[in-house]
């Protein structure tokens, strides 16, 4: 047990010499947070967007106030025809279009269902949806409230409400999405360097020539590093309350034990890649290369995994920041408590167990 | 000019020599291209919809199955209470809890008017959004159909709402997302390898005897970037031929333009890479700071999250985003057709970042400590 503590000084030590490295350590994380906890949205305001009102009459015109009040759209100007759409779309900046037929209100009224057409720039699918979307919302809000005005009978109306995020801001799905995805990298690469380092400097003979166990090894190689990504913990996560304005709902407490799962998951995982590989730029191209975008994409947080092909919801679930952000998005977000998580910590755990057991068993006590 | 066919043969030895970077440079961009554009699908068949039906009429039924049967919803169970439905979403087995009220047949027919309760998972706002707004449309369109056996005479102010996708008409995500997939990956490339490679010279100590060298600094930088110039070209070529391969995109516009567009924005991201090494001394700070920038490449390019949507100052950082060129570049290119006039300020912006990064690289690379 002196032996281990002692180690962990010595690890101590190497890692705070480096002042540079800490520096980004602190920095990185508390600008990213900042930076897209506000950057990101999936939310599309001020999309511009051009009218061909060949109507011209009162219905028209309502629906174009309305569509100008609503703050998704700046409407751009009147044209004069469908030949200009092209040529306004071309010009890069218009995300949709709105045509009204000749006679439109005078066809709404006899119920002869005039047709409104939407045409939108499916270069950028999201938006080109979005915007779709948020048309086609005002339109059916029109028709509905003419409805109510013209005393219709048999009404059903639906009457919605937003949970968890009334307001739809992008900040409760990113900072989650954003938390797993700093603390994951970071993790990684600090522990991915930590062993091979000592190989490559030549340092590695020392440590196997000592009577320190593998396992031990390792955790002193882990705990430091586990320290500084608490304290990067607590940044982000008073950050992300006071700054970003998303304050954790369920029990503080267990969102920092499974925060803490997680970090050791992923300083496994780091370890993991160390020994595996000869030298430090191996492992930080694999660290860095190869977890950046599966992260990324597999976690769910940027695209919905419900919605991938089969085989990529299985790879998906080897994705230790999947599960992660599930748990995050449940304790910050809903305020759910341990019942509703319990299964996907007990996998993270799984995963943690993999690693470490791999890694224990995958250590070199000879060189070569 | 000799110095530089010496310096470029040696680089390529230590390039060749060491199989494990080689592998990892040309395999994990090839894997990730082959796996991750399929991820990428907005479009939601399966939202996951629980209902509470406290009425259990006919017409309770019939508006259920008409959700169901219009193929965006599944539904995931009949709950008794708000309260049970409400725990599937907390464990996110549901999206979506639609709850129709006691006597909801009855209050239809007799007071006109009835409400039905939605409640929806809103922490994704997209996917909540376009959820919403299926609901909305199915249970209008029941709406008609109810009026129509009722009150045959009674329905106004319908409207028949037709949209066109253009230039992408069958909504092919793929097609959107596989252009900054492979900018991303060939910036990590380049970027990478060329911070780490010149680190590593430090570290180890080489460099030193490359400082005493005649060798002149244009000769060494020059000798640093062209491997990884042309390693790059190659990670760019392999996506462009899988992309034809196995997603059948065929470029619309023409490929020389693609490509000098892609040497020119080579030069940019390889000085940049340049430009965090001369401030490094360790590949580990080489690498933070790598990968803090990629992050911000990335996150920020309009790739994942429309630029429009950020706010002004977000904006401005994308507009100094190399990345943000290179996936418009590619976009209108291979979707688009667009000529070399039309990425003309693309490629000049490109060309002053390649200039201003290398220089200052070169100026801040010193041969004495």
């Amino acid at each position: 047990m002196k032996q281990l503590l002692i180690f962990i000084r010595k690890e101590f030590y190497h890692v705070l010499r480096d002042r540079k490295v800490l520096l980004i350590l602190f920095g990185m994380p508390v600008v990213q947070v900042l930076l897209f906890g506000f950057a990101l949205s999936s939310e599309v305001k001020d999309s511009r967007l051009v009218v061909v009102d060949y109507a011209r009459d009162y219905a028209s015109q309502q629906i174009i106030t309305k569509i100008e009040a609503s703050r998704y759209f700046d409407v751009e100007k009147n044209l004069l025809n469908h030949a200009q759409i092209e040529a306004s779309f071309q010009e890069g900046k218009v995300k949709a279009a709105i045509v009204f037929p000749e006679n439109f209100q005078e066809n709404l009224l006899r119920n002869n269902k005039p047709q409104v057409q939407i045409i939108v720039d499916a270069t950028d699918v999201n938006t080109g949806n979005l915007v779709n979307n948020y048309l086609n919302a005002i339109l059916l809000d029109y028709q509905a409230e003419q409805n109510k005005l013209a005393k219709m009978p048999y009404q059903i109306v639906a009457e919605t409400r937003m949970l968890y995020n009334p307001q739809l801001k992008g900040a409760p799905n990113f900072v989650p999405g954003v938390m797993a995805m700093v603390l994951l990298l970071v993790c990684v690469m600090m522990t991915a360097i930590a062993i091979v380092k000592e190989k490559e400097t030549g340092t590695m003979e020392v440590l196997l020539v000592s009577p320190m166990r593998p396992a031990m090894v390792i955790i002193s190689k882990a705990v430091p590093y586990l320290v500084l990504s608490l304290i990067n913990l607590g940044a982000i996560l008073l950050l992300s309350i006071y700054v970003l304005d998303v304050p954790v709902k369920g029990s503080l407490f267990l969102l920092l034990a499974e925060s803490t799962l997680f970090i050791i998951t992923c300083l496994t995982l780091g370890i993991l890649i160390s020994i595996q590989t000869n030298s430090q730029q191996v492992a930080m191209l694999i660290s860095l290369m190869g977890m950046m975008l599966p992260t990324l994409m597999l976690s769910g947080f940027m695209f919905p995994i419900e919605n991938m092909p089969l085989p990529l919801q299985v790879v998906s679930n080897i994705v230790p920041a999947k599960w992660y952000y599930t748990i995050v998005k449940a304790v910050m977000i809903k305020g759910a408590g341990f019942g509703a998580v319990w299964k996907e910590t007990l996998i993270l755990l799984g995963i943690t167990l993999v690693f470490f057991g791999v890694s224990v068993k995958k250590f070199k006590i000879r060189l070569q | 000019m000799r110095t530089l066919i010496l310096l470029l043969r040696k680089e390529f030895r230590q390039i060749f020599r060491n199989k494990a970077i080689l592998r990892i440079a040309m395999i994990v961009p090839i894997m990730q291209f082959l796996i991750l554009p399929q991820a990428a699908n907005y479009e939601f068949k399966n939202i996951n919809l629980v209902v509470v039906d406290n009425d259990h009429s006919s017409y309770s039924r019939l508006m259920i199955s008409k959700i169901v049967g219009s193929g965006y919803f599944r539904l995931v169970d009949n709950a008794n209470s708000y309260k049970e439905a409400y725990a599937y979403v907390e464990t996110d087995k549901a999206d979506i809890i639609l709850e129709i009220p006691p006597h909801f047949e009855r209050n239809l027919i007799r007071e006109n008017s009835q409400k039905v309760f939605l409640a929806v998972n809103a922490i994704n706002g997209t996917k909540a959004g376009l959820g919403g707004n299926y609901l909305g449309r199915i249970l209008a369109d029941f709406n008609k159909d109810i009026l129509l056996e009722l009150a045959p005479n009674a329905t106004v102010g319908n409207l028949d709402i037709a949209t066109t996708a253009w230039f992408n008409p069958d909504i092919n995500y793929k097609l959107f997302l596989i252009p900054g997939i492979l900018a991303i990956l060939v910036t990590m490339i380049g970027g990478f390898l060329t911070a780490l490679n010149i680190v590593k010279e430090k570290e180890v100590g080489t460099i030193e005897q490359i400082n005493v060298s005649p060798i002149s600094k244009r000769d060494f930088i020059l000798g640093k970037l062209i491997p990884f110039w042309i390693l790059a070209m190659v990670v760019f070529t392999n996506g462009l031929i899988l992309g034809y391969l196995i997603y059948d995109i065929v470029p619309q516009g023409s490929i020389l333009l693609l490509y000098s567009f892609v040497a020119v924005y080579l030069f940019a991201i390889l000085g940049f890479g340049l430009l965090v090494s001369t401030f490094c001394d360790t590949q580990q700070q080489a690498m933070f700071i790598m990968f803090f920038f990629m992050m911000i490449f990335m996150l920020m390019s309009g790739l994942f999250t429309p630029i429009e949507s950020m706010p002004n100052w977000a904006q401005w950082i994308c507009a100094f985003n190399p990345v943000t060129y290179l996936i418009q570049v590619i976009r209108m290119v291979m979707l688009k057709a667009s000529s070399l006039e039309d990425v003309l300020p693309q490629l000049r912006v490109i060309a002053a970042m390649a200039v201003v990064l290398n220089s200052w690289a070169i100026l801040n690379y010193r041969k004495t400590s």
